[in-house]
C-alpha cells in the first residue's frame, strides 16, 4: 500500500498522462461520443433530406396539403389529410388494444407464471417480436380476417351499427383490420418490455405490500404498476413507434381507401402505405414530392409523439425512484 | 463498541456486568407476569430445497413483550421470523412442518387466509423499503387495504401511527412529501409507522437497524422501549446489546452439525444473559464464539 503511494508520487505527470492514453480512456470518450453524435446527425440529416426534396408541393398546396383530403394524381392536387387520419386512428387503436394484453402478459410472465413456464413463454413473446412483418401481413390477408376479424366487423356493425363509428358496410380490409394486426406486431414489444421493468422491481416492494395484507393483485395494481409506471410508458411508446411506421402488414389489409368517414369497419388509408403504393408510380416531379412530403410529415409526427411520451415519462419520473426509470 | 468486541473474550467478566446494567434499566417491567401466550411455534422444520434451514424450532412468543431471536449469522433467525407471518411463501421450492399457533390457530394450515395473517403479523424488513408515494400514502396504505376511505379518520391513522414511530414531529409538516426524501432511519421508523397503522397483533422486525447508521439505530432502540408493553414484537438483531437492552425474552440459535438453525436456549432476557444455562450460549454472549 505505502510503496504503491509513493510510486504514485514519484510518476510524473507526462508519465501518468501516457498511462491514460495508453489505456484508451481519451479515445475510447471520443469514440462514444462520435457514436452519440452520428444519431443526431443522421436524424438531422433525414429530416432536411425530406424537407430539401419537396419544396413543389409547399410552394403549391401550403398548410392545405395537411387538410385537404383531395389526392388526385390526374387532375394534379395532393393532400394528405386521409393518410394522417388513417395512421393516427389505426395507431392508436392498435395501443388500445395492445396495452391491456401486454400489461397482462408481462404481469404473467413476471409474476404468477409457475418457474418452469417463465422462459419458454418469455422465448415465444420475443420470437414473436422477431417476425417479419410481410409474414403478417399474409397471415392477416388470408387468415386473421376472413375468420376473425370480418366476423367481428360484421357482429359490431350488426349490434352497434347505428354509431358512425362501426357504420356499413363491412368491408374485410378495414382500419379495424389493420389495427388488429398492428395490436399483434406491438405486443410482444410492449410485453417483452414490461416484463423486464417488472422484473427490475426490487422484491422488497412486493414484500412491504404483502406484508401489509395486501393481496397478490392489491400488490400488482397498487405497488408494482405504480412503481414501473415510467419503464411500462416506455415500453408503449416503443409499440406506438412500430405501429406508426409499420408499412408493409398495413398494406396488405387495410384497403388502401380515401375513405375519409369515422368508421373502423371502413378501408382507409395510411401515411407509409400510401408511399409504399404509389411511389413506383409516380410519374412527374410534383407527384413524387408530394409523397415525400408524406414522409415528412409521418417523420414529424413520430418525432412529435414521441416528445409527448417522453414528457409523460419525464412528469411520471419525478415521481418514482431512479431505478425505475426507463 | 468494537473496542469491547476486541477485548471481549478477555475482560467477559466486565461486559457481563455491562448487561446488567442496562438490563437494570429496565428492572420496572417484570417480564413474567401474567402475560398471555400470542403465539407458539411447535417442532417446526423448514426446508429450502433439500436443505433443512430450521430443525425442531419450539418457541413462545408472549403478548406484548418484545422476544429477540439472536445468534451468528446462517442460523436460520430470519427464516425463523418470517415463517411467523408466512413470508417464506414468496421463496420457490421451500417446504414447511410442524405448527404455527397464533392465538392457537395453526397458521401453517392449509386453509388459513394468509392476507388475514399477514394484517394480523406485521413486518418491518432489514432494509427500509418504503413505497415511491408520499409520506402520508405510505402510512395510509395498509388502512385504505382494509377499506377506510374517510379522510379525517386516515389523517387521524397516519398521525397516530407517525407519532407511534415517533417521527411524526419530523415530518408533520411534509407529509405529501415522497416517503424516499427521508433518511434512511427516518425511513425505517416510517416503514414502523407504516406497519402500525394497521393495528397488528404481532410486529415482527427483521434486524430493523441493521443498516442504519448508530443514531438512527439509537433512535429505533428508543422506539421500541416506546413500544414495549404495548406491541407483541419478535426481533431478530446481530447486536446483542441491542437485544440486552430492549427485549423482554432471548432466544439464542445456533447450528447444528448440519447446519440447521436450531434454539439452543430461551428465556427471560435478564437470565439469559446474566446466567445462561448452556456453555454454548455463554460462550455466544461473552464473545468467546461467532
Amino acid at each position: 500500500m505505502l510503496s504503491l503511494t509513493k510510486q504514485r508520487a514519484s510518476q510524473s505527470r507526462f508519465k501518468e498522462l501516457n498511462r491514460r492514453l495508453q489505456h484508451g480512456d481519451v479515445a475510447f470518450r471520443a469514440l462514444t461520443i462520435l457514436g452519440a453524435l452520428t444519431i443526431l446527425a443522421v436524424c438531422v440529416a433525414i429530416g432536411y433530406a425530406l424537407w430539401d426534396n419537396s419544396p413543389l408541393p409547399r410552394a403549391q398546396f401550403g398548410l392545405s396539403f395537411l387538410t385537404s383530403s383531395e389526392w388526385n394524381p390526374v387532375t394534379r392536387e395532393f393532400g394528405a389529410l386521409p393518410f394522417v387520419f388513417g395512421t393516427l386512428q389505426t395507431s392508436l387503436m392498435a395501443l388500445c388494444f395492445a396495452v391491456p394484453i401486454s400489461l397482462g402478459i408481462a404481469i404473467f410472465l413476471a409474476e404468477l407464471a409457475p418457474a418452469w413456464l417463465r422462459q419458454p413463454l418469455g422465448f415465444v413473446v420475443e420470437l414473436l417480436a422477431a417476425v417479419p412483418s410481410v409474414v403478417y401481413g399474409l397471415w392477416g390477408l388470408y387468415v386473421y380476417v376472413p375468420n376473425f376479424v370480418k366476423p367481428t366487423a360484421q357482429f359490431l356493425n350488426s349490434t352497434l351499427g347505428f354509431l358512425p363509428l362501426f357504420e356499413g358496410p363491412v368491408f374485410g380490409p378495414s382500419r379495424l383490420a389493420a389495427s388488429l394486426v398492428l395490436t399483434i406486431m406491438i405486443l410482444p414489444t410492449i410485453s417483452a418490455v414490461s416484463r423486464d421493468v417488472f422484473l427490475a422491481i426490487p422484491s422488497s416492494q412486493r414484500e412491504a405490500a404483502l406484508a401489509l395484507g395486501a393481496t397478490r393483485w392489491e400488490m400488482i395494481g397498487q405497488v408494482l404498476i405504480p412503481y414501473g409506471m415510467s419503464g411500462i410508458l416506455g415500453a408503449v411508446i416503443l409499440g406506438l413507434g412500430r405501429a406508426l411506421g409499420e408499412t408493409i402488414a398495413v398494406t396488405m389489409v387495410i384497403g388502401n381507401n380515401l375513405d375519409l368517414s369515422a368508421s373502423i369497419l371502413h378501408p382507409g388509408y395510411t401515411m407509409a402505405s400510401i408511399i409504399a403504393n404509389e411511389f413506383s408510380e409516380a410519374t412527374y416531379e410534383l407527384y413524387i414530392q408530394s409523397l415525400i412530403q408524406i414522409g415528412l410529415v409521418l417523420f414529424a409526427l413520430t418525432l412529435a409523439l414521441n416528445l409527448i411520451a417522453r414528457f409523460l415519462v419525464w412528469r411520471v419520473a419525478r415521481r418514482t425512484p431512479a431505478e425505475a426509470r426507463a | 463498541m468494537l473496542n469491547i468486541q476486541a477485548t471481549a473474550a478477555r475482560d467477559a467478566p466486565q461486559r457481563v456486568k455491562a448487561f446488567v446494567r442496562a438490563l437494570d434499566d429496565n428492572a420496572h417491567l417484570d417480564e413474567t407476569t401474567a402475560s398471555a401466550l400470542k403465539m407458539r411455534v411447535r417442532a417446526l422444520d423448514f426446508y429450502y430445497g433439500a436443505f433443512r434451514a430450521l430443525a425442531g424450532i419450539n418457541l413462545d412468543i408472549f403478548e406484548h413483550r418484545i422476544t429477540a431471536l439472536i445468534g451468528p449469522s446462517g442460523c436460520g433467525k430470519s427464516t425463523l421470523l418470517r415463517s411467523l407471518n408466512r413470508m417464506n411463501d414468496l421463496v420457490p421450492r421451500t417446504r414447511v412442518s410442524g405448527e404455527i399457533l397464533l392465538d392457537g390457530e395453526n397458521i401453517l394450515a392449509a386453509n388459513v387466509d394468509v392476507v388475514n395473517i399477514r394484517r394480523r403479523v406485521g413486518m418491518v424488513f432489514q432494509r427500509p423499503n418504503p413505497f415511491p408515494k408520499s409520506i402520508f400514502d405510505n402510512v395510509a396504505y395498509g388502512p385504505r387495504l382494509l377499506g377506510v376511505t374517510n379522510r379525517q379518520d386516515l389523517d387521524e391513522i397516519v398521525e397516530r401511527s407517525l407519532r407511534a414511530a415517533a417521527l411524526w414531529d419530523e415530518v408533520k409538516d411534509k407529509l405529501n412529501e415522497s416517503g424516499l426524501a427521508l433518511s434512511g432511519g427516518q425511513q425505517q421508523r416510517l416503514c414502523i409507522a407504516r406497519a402500525a397503522a394497521i393495528e397488528p397483533e404481532v410486529i415482527l422486525m427483521d434486524e430493523p437497524a441493521s443498516a442504519l447508521d448508530p443514531i438512527s439505530t439509537y433512535k429505533i432502540e428508543e422506539l421500541m422501549q416506546q413500544l414495549r408493553g404495548q406491541y407483541t414484537i419478535v426481533i431478530v438483531t446481530h447486536n446483542m446489546q441491542q437485544a440486552a437492552r430492549a427485549s423482554d425474552f432471548t432466544a439464542f440459535m445456533n447450528m447444528t452439525p448440519e447446519r440447521a438453525g436450531r434454539i439452543v436456549e430461551f428465556g427471560v432476557t435478564r437470565e439469559l444473559f446474566t446466567n445462561p444455562r448452556q456453555k454454548e450460549t455463554e460462550d455466544y454472549i461473552t464473545g468467546r464464539f461467532g
